[in-house]
């Protein structure tokens, strides 16, 4: 077979784990090399990610077609009430508007639109373009904002000003603008935010309701089946629960510093780290003993459900290789621990955005022999997961097709999907998500598992 | 209460580089390249992915801060050298967005310069520059850009022969197979351009692909200087801005321009041409599809008979389709879409000529809630387009028929026939039995012979 190479501008950023060498810190943090493929969108994407599932706003991108055209409800943030999100929006700018500006255009396009659908607030997302023509949105917002009486809230999201976690910065400056407006006198003093959790497939509802039957008060789940008036109250919570730590910790940090509510890092997916995030807001909350008994409680009823059920999964999955390339990094610390419950090692693990830290992290965490990988792109994955020998790859849609054209396993941890895969429930389902692709009999028909022609 | 409307509120139309990233995916070893930010590329790429389920690696010039103001001279040679490094193409599609556009990046000379820089190295790949500003039209324009400059790019004269070059338009990789079996079956060696059958719609690999194999090879489009004739589909596509017209612009090659072949009639006009360039009579073959397409028209035509139908969608897929559903008595209500060539209500009455009479109404550049509105004062029984209709389909209960491009909520999208006798048969027999479902499910007695 071809050897396939690695770019030499992108060396630094991919790395084997091996026995005794000292090894070099990975590079990451940096913009994409251009050419490179990377499966990273933009500072556009970011914003939008982050505050897209506020479902009772207005989403008005301010640029040409195709950023609201492709952004057009893809993702699966689901909604307990109204569905505006799920609506696209776009001035749709025209050559005209390029070289005359498109403020006006911005203007009218706000007033009607707050008119027809009466939101809530509006975030206006600038994309690439509305930074080089130079229009002030954030007059118009005010003024749009003074003459409706509603918060209408500028998201500085030009798609070439940074990277996608510039965008998550932009979209939780804007947040902080409606953080703090809101009534906070009946909140308990047990009560948190549920931060950087989209409720995709109604995941934030699984996990909100673990937390209440701990007895804790949760003030709002800010992006996940979001309101503006919930958000302009998360200031009155005692502690902030942060997971996808890439997106919200600097909102969490903001949020400290203004208002002193500290925050926890957390994530939802596997057994460990589920059972982890309901003890760690109990130890936060140590002067009321029965929240550490109802964590433990709701704990052990999850799992003597959840574990006979997995049995099946592992005695199939074991010894078995996944490789994992995710948006954030913290996803993968779970993912790895989750696939090893279920008997599956990991070949690869790797993210779009992941720190200095993460990777670090990742480094212990990993077998030997493991690549770890920033801001990778198509033919580094395909190289890595053939060389390993992969059965499984977890990514998103764009991972996808390099899954199946290559003959192994898929399972869509990312946005778009409709499953839960958050909670112990979820973690039934992602075991049986793994199970029915890996163990499916299609792959004997495929080149690589020796079906021939 | 009407609204005044002056943003897009779900576009029923994409952004130019789209089109133009498609379009060079129909080339053999050509990576599609964008010039602009990151998340052009693979918000496309995501696009593209949903509905052909195939991998696409679209490039991207990345552009950071610096590079808006600087210029992208600097990250577009970077990027051409990576792309040349890992993907060894043999060609790369340069497709500009409106970023590129706007700051006024001269790409015709940064890809001369670097071709000044590279040229003592190993042999540098073909480079086409389409511009594709995304604040102009929508993505069939930057498809037909993606075509016209790649025929400039690489089309040479040479010495008249026997060669037809077809231009299918923006159509499904079925409707590309079944167009090459036609041509094959003519025995009519041609240059079909994009052919992205395969590149979007191939086999499992056994072994790792930096380009999926297929397309249009480099040597073909060469010689697409040196064809007879061009055939070309797309009735609003103007000369001035297609392949086909080019060549006839440059080499003096004639070009035959159609409506997308849909229905008998217009299909007609696709096999009696190639009969005429040929000399030669249509294969039995294609005969029996038509008369097999007539005898289904005659079984199903109480079905359909004055059945009202919105049609939304590319400019000239809408055409070619109401000019179909005419031929089979239905009743287009509103013809819909999100392009705005100017002449879409005028090629519309070519094909249509009691287009007036019937009431039909056009409507360019509008998007689904315009359409939406329409839907609720005309009542049509169902609806034809792509699948973002779903949402108002779905809110207003009227059932949806999916075709074109995309269709992201059914599965085999890529493999949905539109086109010729057999492509309109696949369409007749979904609409009957749209029309028969919708019947069943409305009877009290559930029907089981229908």
């Amino acid at each position: 077979m071809e050897q396939i190479g690695i770019l030499e501008g992108r060396k630094r950023q991919v790395f084997e784990k091996k026995k005794g060498v000292g090894q070099p810190d990975i590079v990451c943090d940096t913009s994409s090399l251009s050419g490179s493929v990377s499966q990273r969108a933009c500072v556009f994407c970011g914003s939008r990610v982050v505050l897209y599932p506020i479902a009772d706003a207005l989403h008005l991108v301010h640029g040409p077609i195709g950023c609201a055209a492709y952004t057009w409800d893809i993702r699966g943030a689901v909604s307990s009430g109204p569905e505006l999100h799920r609506l696209s929006f776009s001035t749709d700018l025209q050559e005209m508007d390029v070289i005359y500006g498109g403020e006006k255009k911005l203007y009218n396009s706000l007033i009607e639109l707050i008119e027809q659908y009466k939101p809530k607030a509006a975030f206006i997302y600038s994309t690439c373009i509305v930074g080089l023509i130079g229009d002030d949105i954030d007059a118009v917002c005010k003024k749009v904002s003074r003459e409706t009486g509603i918060p209408v809230l500028p998201v500085h999201s030009e798609g070439f000003k940074g990277t996608k976690k510039d965008g998550y910065k932009a979209a939780c400056s804007a947040l902080m603008k409606l953080i703090g407006t809101g009534d906070v006198e009946t909140i308990s003093k047990y009560s948190i935010n549920i931060l950087g959790e989209f409720n995709l497939a109604g995941e934030a509802w699984i996990i909100r309701k673990y937390y209440e039957k701990m007895g804790i008060e949760v003030v709002s789940t800010l992006t996940g089946d979001g309101r503006v008036g919930a958000v302009r109250r998360a200031h009155g919570a005692s502690l902030n629960v942060v997971q996808c730590s890439g997106s919200m910790t600097s909102l969490a940090k903001e949020m400290q510093e203004k208002y002193g509510i500290p925050y926890i890092r957390v994530s939802y997916f596997g057994i460990e780290d589920m059972s982890k995030s309901l003890y760690d807001v109990a130890k936060h909350f140590s002067d009321r003993p029965e929240i550490m008994d109802a964590a433990k409680q709701v704990v052990r009823d999850e799992v003597s459900k959840l574990y006979p059920s997995l049995q099946k999964f592992r005695k199939a999955l074991t010894g078995k290789k996944a490789a994992i390339y995710v948006g954030g990094a913290f996803k993968t610390f779970s993912l790895i621990k989750a696939l090893r419950s279920i008997g599956m090692s990991v070949v690869l693990a790797g993210s779009q955005t992941g720190n200095k830290d993460d990777y670090a992290r990742l480094k212990e965490m990993c077998d030997e022999g493991t690549v770890i990988v920033d801001d990778s792109n198509p033919v580094e994955l395909s190289k890595f997961i053939l060389e390993k020998e992969a059965d499984l790859l977890i990514g998103g849609v764009k991972e996808r097709p390099i899954a199946f054209k290559l003959g192994i396993g898929f399972c869509d941890h990312n946005h778009e999907r409709k499953i839960p895969l958050a909670g112990f429930e979820g973690m039934y389902n992602f075991a049986l998500e793994v199970y029915q692709s890996v163990m499916s009999p299609v792959w004997q028909f495929v080149p690589r598992k020796g079906g021939n022609r | 209460m009407k609204h005044a409307k002056t943003a897009t509120q779900n576009a029923c139309k994409l952004c130019n580089p789209l089109g133009a990233c498609l379009a060079f995916r129909g080339i053999e070893n050509c990576v599609p390249f964008l010039h602009g930010s990151q998340g052009c590329a693979t918000y496309i790429r995501r696009y593209l992915i949903s509905h052909y389920k195939e991998p696409i690696d679209i490039a991207s010039s990345n552009f950071h801060e610096e590079t808006a103001v600087f210029g992208g001279s600097h990250n577009l040679q970077i990027g051409l050298k990576n792309v040349t490094e890992q993907y060894k193409p043999e060609v790369i599609g340069v497709a500009t967005t409106c970023l590129s556009e706007t700051i006024g990046d001269d790409v015709p000379m940064i890809l001369r310069e670097y071709k000044k820089t590279h040229k003592n190295g190993t042999p540098l790949p073909v480079m086409i520059h389409a511009s594709t500003p995304s604040y102009q039209g929508s993505h069939i324009d930057g498809f037909h850009a993606a075509v016209r400059a790649t025929v400039k790019e690489l089309a040479e004269a040479g010495a008249r022969q026997k060669l037809v070059n077809v231009f299918p338009n923006m159509v499904s990789p079925a409707d590309l197979r079944y167009l090459k079996e036609i041509l094959g079956d003519f025995s009519l060696p041609f240059m079909l351009l994009p052919d992205y059958s395969q590149t979007m719609d191939g086999g499992p690999w056994g072994e790792y692909h930096r380009i999926p194999p297929g397309g249009t090879s480099v040597s073909a489009i060469t010689s697409a200087g040196s064809a007879t004739s061009s055939i070309e589909f797309g009735s609003t596509l103007d000369a001035s801005k297609s392949g086909a017209g080019y060549l006839e612009e440059a080499f003096g090659i004639p070009r035959y321009h159609f409506s997308l072949p849909i229905g008998i009639k217009e299909s007609d006009k696709l096999f009696s041409l190639l009969e005429t360039i040929t000399g030669q009579e249509c294969p039995e073959k294609y005969k029996d599809e038509r008369r097999r397409l007539i005898d289904a028209y005659v079984d199903g035509h109480k079905y359909v008979f004055e059945k009202k139908v919105i049609i939304y969608g590319e400019e000239d897929l809408v055409i070619a389709i109401t000019a179909f559903l005419r031929e089979i008595g239905m009743t287009p209500l509103l013809c819909a879409s999100g392009g705005k060539s100017g002449q879409f209500k005028k090629k519309l009455a070519e094909l249509i000529p009691d287009l007036e009479e019937q009431g039909i109404k056009v409507r360019e550049g509008v998007d689904f809630v315009d359409i939406e509105d329409e839907a609720k004062v005309l009542k049509p029984d169902f609806l034809i387009g792509n699948s973002k209709g779903y949402t108002m389909s779905r809110k207003n209960n009227i059932p949806l028929l999916r075709i074109g491009f995309p269709i992201h909520d059914r599965f085999g999208g890529q493999r949905k026939l539109h086109i010729g006798y057999r492509g309109t048969l696949e369409l007749f027999d979904r609409i009957v039995n749209t029309v028969i479902e919708q019947r069943q499910n409305a009877s009290s007695i559930g029907y089981t012979y229908m």
